[in-house]
C-alpha cells in the first residue's frame, strides 16, 4: 500500500512539475513586451529587461523562478495591483476562496448525503422524486444562476442578506455564494448516493443481513452505506474541482476577492497579466493535482480491492 | 415382446400443413438487429423521448426564429415620432404588442428589449444559434480526435500506449481554467478563444472511452481473422473496429455538447467569450445580471433555454446509454 502512495506522490509531483514547465515556457516566449511600451523609451526597456533578468536563456530563468516558487515567491504582477508582490495579493485571496470553497465542500457533501439516503430509504415516495428533481435542476443550471437569483431576492428586494461580500462580516455574507456554490455538488452527490444506496439495497448480502433481523441504522450506516460511498469518492474529486471553476464566476459576481475574482481580472481585463497567470496557473493546477491525489489514495484505502490490486504489481492505470 | 410386423407406417397423408399460419417465426421474441434494439429502447424511453423533444423545439427555434423575427439580433428597435424625434424601445417588458398606451403597445417582444432597445426575443435564439453551434462543431472535432487516439493507443498496447497514456495523463491534469488563462494569452478573446479552449480539453474523456472499447473488442476473433487475412492495422482499426465502438462514443458525444455549452456561458459570462456586437448564451446572461435590477426579466430567457439544452442533452445521453446496455429488468 505505502508502495503504492508513494508511486502516486511522485507521478503527482512530476506531473506538477511538467506542468509549471510548460507554464513557463509558453507564458515567457510570449511576444511582445510585459511592460507599457509606448510610455518608455527602448533604453528604458532594455534596462528593465535586464533588471528583470529576461534576457538570460530561459533555463536559467526558470531555475530562478522555481528557486522563487520554493521560497513561496511568485514575482511581481505586471499590471494588476501596482506591481504589489504576488505573494501578498494571493495570500488574501486564497484564504477568502479556501473558506467560501470549504463551507461549500462541507455543505454539499453532508446535505447531498442526507438527501441521497433519505430518497433511497423511501424510494419511489415524494421525497425520492423531490431529491430527482433537486438533482436534475442542480445540474441544469449553473451555481452562478442561482447566486443571481437569490442575490436579487434575498439581498436586493428584501434585504436579508448583504449585497457584496463583505469581510467584516464574514460568515453572514458567506451565506449566499456558499449556497450557491455548494448546489452542484449537493445535487450530484445527492443522486449518486441515492443511486447507489438503491443498488447496493437490493444486492443479495443486504437481504442476509436483513433476514438475519439486522435493521435500521447498523445496517444503513454499516452495511449499505459503506459500499455505496465508494463510488461517489470518485465524483467527489471532480466536484471540488468544478467548484474552483464555479467559484471563479460566483467570486466575480458576489464580489469576493477570492483567486477566482483574481484570475479573471488577470484575464479579463485590458491587458493580460502574465506572471498573475503563471502564478495562478501553478496554483490551480497544484491544487487539480492535490486533489486527484487525494482522491486516489482514499479510493485505495476505502476498497480493499485496489490494494489487492496493486500488491499484485497492476497499479490502477487509465 | 414380439415385434408387431404389421406396425402402422405414418405416410404423408396424415400430415397437412397449417395453412395461413406462420409457424416458423416467434413472434414475441423475434430476432432483431442490434441497433433495431437499441431504437426500440430508446423510443420507448419517455425521458430520453422528453430530451429529444425538447432539443428538437431549440433546435428548431435558434434556426428559424432571428429569420421569422421582424428585427435582426443587433438592431436597435426605433421609430422616428411627428416632432422627428427618434424614440428608442428600450427596458420594454415581455408583450404580446395587443395595443394600449405607448409608442411600442402595438408591437410584440415575447422577451421584452434589452436596455439598448434590441429585441431579446432575436437575441435569445441567436445566442442559442451560436451556441448549439459551438458546441456541436467542437464536440465533433474532439470525437475524431479523442476516438482516433483512443482506438490507436489501445490498439498497438504496450509502449506506444504507455507514453500516449501518459500524454493524457499530463493533458487531463491542467485544469481547464489554466489552459483558458493561457489562451488569453496567445488569442484575441471571442469565439476563437472559446473554440480552442474546448478543443483542447474535450477530447480526452472520449479518448477514454474509446481506448477502454478498444481493450474490450480487440482480443475478439474476428480481430484476429482480420488480422490473420493480412488486413492492414489502420484498416482494423477504423473500419473493422470503429464501428463496434460508435455506441459508447456517440454516448459521450451526448454528455459532452451540455459540457460545452456550460463552458461557452462560463467564458462569455466571465467576460473572454462572446464579444459585442455577438451575442450567445453567456453573454446574454451577462448583460441580464448587469441590468437585473432595472430590468429583471431580461435574465429569464437565457436562463430558460441554457436550463432546457442542458436538461435536454443530459436526458437524451442518459436515454442512450440505458438503450445500449439495456438491464433485464427493462426488457
Amino acid at each position: 500500500m505505502s508502495k503504492y502512495i508513494l508511486k502516486r506522490i511522485g507521478l503527482a509531483l512530476l506531473t506538477l512539475f511538467l506542468i509549471i514547465f510548460m507554464l513557463f515556457v509558453l507564458v515567457r516566449i510570449m511576444p511582445g513586451n510585459p511592460f507599457p511600451s509606448e510610455r518608455m523609451s527602448a533604453e528604458q526597456i532594455a534596462n528593465k529587461r535586464a533588471e528583470m533578468g529576461l534576457d538570460d536563456p530561459i533555463l536559467v530563468q526558470f531555475g530562478r523562478y522555481l528557486v522563487g516558487l520554493a521560497h513561496g515567491d511568485f514575482g511581481k504582477g505586471t499590471s494588476l495591483y501596482y506591481g504589489a508582490p504576488i505573494k501578498t495579493v494571493l495570500g488574501q485571496c486564497i484564504k477568502n476562496s479556501f473558506k467560501i470553497g470549504g463551507i461549500a465542500i462541507l455543505m454539499g457533501t453532508a446535505v447531498g448525503l442526507l438527501l441521497g439516503i433519505t430518497a433511497a430509504l423511501n424510494k419511489g415516495t415524494f421525497i425520492d422524486g423531490f431529491c430527482t428533481v433537486f438533482s436534475i435542476l442542480g445540474v441544469c443550471v449553473p451555481g452562478y444562476v442561482f447566486l443571481i437569483f437569490l442575490q436579487y431576492f434575498l439581498s436586493y428586494k428584501v434585504q436579508l442578506f448583504p449585497y457584496f461580500f463583505d469581510t467584516s462580516r464574514f460568515l453572514y455574507s458567506s451565506v449566499l455564494p456558499a449556497t450557491s456554490l455548494s448546489l452542484f455538488t449537493m445535487s450530484t452527490v445527492a443522486r449518486f448516493t441515492r443511486n447507489e444506496m438503491v443498488e447496493v439495497m437490493d444486492s443479495d448480502y443486504v437481504h442476509l443481513a436483513e433476514s438475519k433481523g439486522m435493521y435500521g441504522s447498523t445496517l444503513v450506516l454499516r452495511h449499505i452505506l459503506r459500499n455505496a460511498l465508494i463510488p461517489i469518492v470518485t465524483v467527489l474529486a471532480p466536484l471540488v474541482v468544478d467548484l474552483l471553476t464555479g467559484a471563479l464566476v460566483i467570486e466575480k459576481i458576489y464580489g469576493i476577492n477570492g483567486i477566482g475574482k483574481l484570475m479573471v481580472d488577470a484575464i479579463a481585463g485590458e491587458g493580460v497579466d502574465y506572471n498573475y497567470v503563471l502564478a495562478l496557473g501553478i496554483l490551480y493546477s497544484a491544487l487539480y493535482i492535490g486533489i486527484m491525489l487525494a482522491v486516489d489514495i482514499l479510493y485505495g484505502v476505502l476498497d480493499p480491492r485496489i490494494r489487492v490490486a496493486t500488491h499484485r504489481g497492476e497499479g490502477r492505470e487509465g | 415382446m414380439m415385434a408387431d410386423a404389421t406396425a402402422y407406417v405414418p405416410t404423408a397423408e396424415d400430415f397437412e400443413f397449417l395453412e395461413g399460419r406462420d409457424i416458423t417465426t416467434d413472434k414475441n421474441f423475434a430476432s432483431m438487429s442490434y441497433w433495431k434494439g437499441v431504437a426500440i429502447h430508446f423510443l420507448r424511453n419517455r425521458r430520453a423521448m422528453a430530451g429529444l423533444v425538447i432539443v428538437g423545439a431549440i433546435v428548431v427555434l435558434a434556426i428559424f426564429g432571428p429569420i421569422l423575427s421582424p428585427y435582426g439580433y443587433r438592431d436597435i428597435v426605433s421609430y422616428v415620432d411627428e416632432a422627428g424625434k427618434e424614440v428608442v424601445a428600450k427596458g420594454i417588458s415581455p408583450q404580446l404588442g395587443l395595443g394600449g398606451d405607448g409608442p411600442f403597445a402595438d408591437k410584440m417582444f415575447l422577451f421584452g428589449t434589452d436596455a439598448l432597445g434590441r429585441d431579446l426575443w432575436t437575441r435569445t435564439w441567436q445566442g442559442a444559434r451560436v451556441s448549439l453551434l459551438i458546441a456541436f462543431v467542437t464536440i465533433f472535432i474532439d470525437m475524431i480526435i479523442g476516438m482516433s487516439y483512443g482506438l490507436i493507443s489501445g490498439y498497438f498496447g504496450g509502449a506506444v500506449d504507455n507514453i500516449m497514456q501518459r500524454i493524457v495523463e499530463i493533458a487531463n491534469s491542467i485544469p481547464r481554467l489554466v489552459i483558458v488563462s493561457v489562451l488569453a494569452i496567445f488569442m484575441p478573446k471571442g469565439i476563437g478563444l472559446v473554440i480552442v479552449a474546448l478543443l483542447l480539453t474535450e477530447w480526452i474523456g472520449m479518448s477514454k472511452i474509446a481506448r477502454a472499447e478498444m481493450l474490450r473488442i480487440k482480443e475478439q476473433e474476428y480481430v484476429l481473422a482480420s488480422r490473420t487475412l493480412g488486413a492492414h492495422s489502420m484498416h482494423i482499426i477504423f473500419t473493422q473496429i470503429l464501428p463496434n465502438t460508435i455506441g459508447p462514443i456517440i454516448t459521450q458525444m451526448m454528455f459532452s455538447i451540455p459540457t460545452a455549452i456550460f463552458t461557452e456561458a462560463f467564458l462569455s459570462f466571465v467576460g473572454v467569450g462572446i464579444m459585442l456586437p455577438q451575442c450567445s448564451i453567456g453573454s446574454l446572461i451577462e448583460s441580464g445580471f448587469n441590468n437585473i435590477t432595472t430590468l429583471p426579466y431580461q435574465i429569464l430567457a437565457p436562463i430558460v433555454v441554457l436550463a432546457l439544452q442542458m436538461l435536454g442533452f443530459n436526458f437524451i445521453g442518459d436515454g442512450f446509454r440505458e438503450a445500449l446496455a439495456p438491464k433485464l429488468e427493462d426488457m
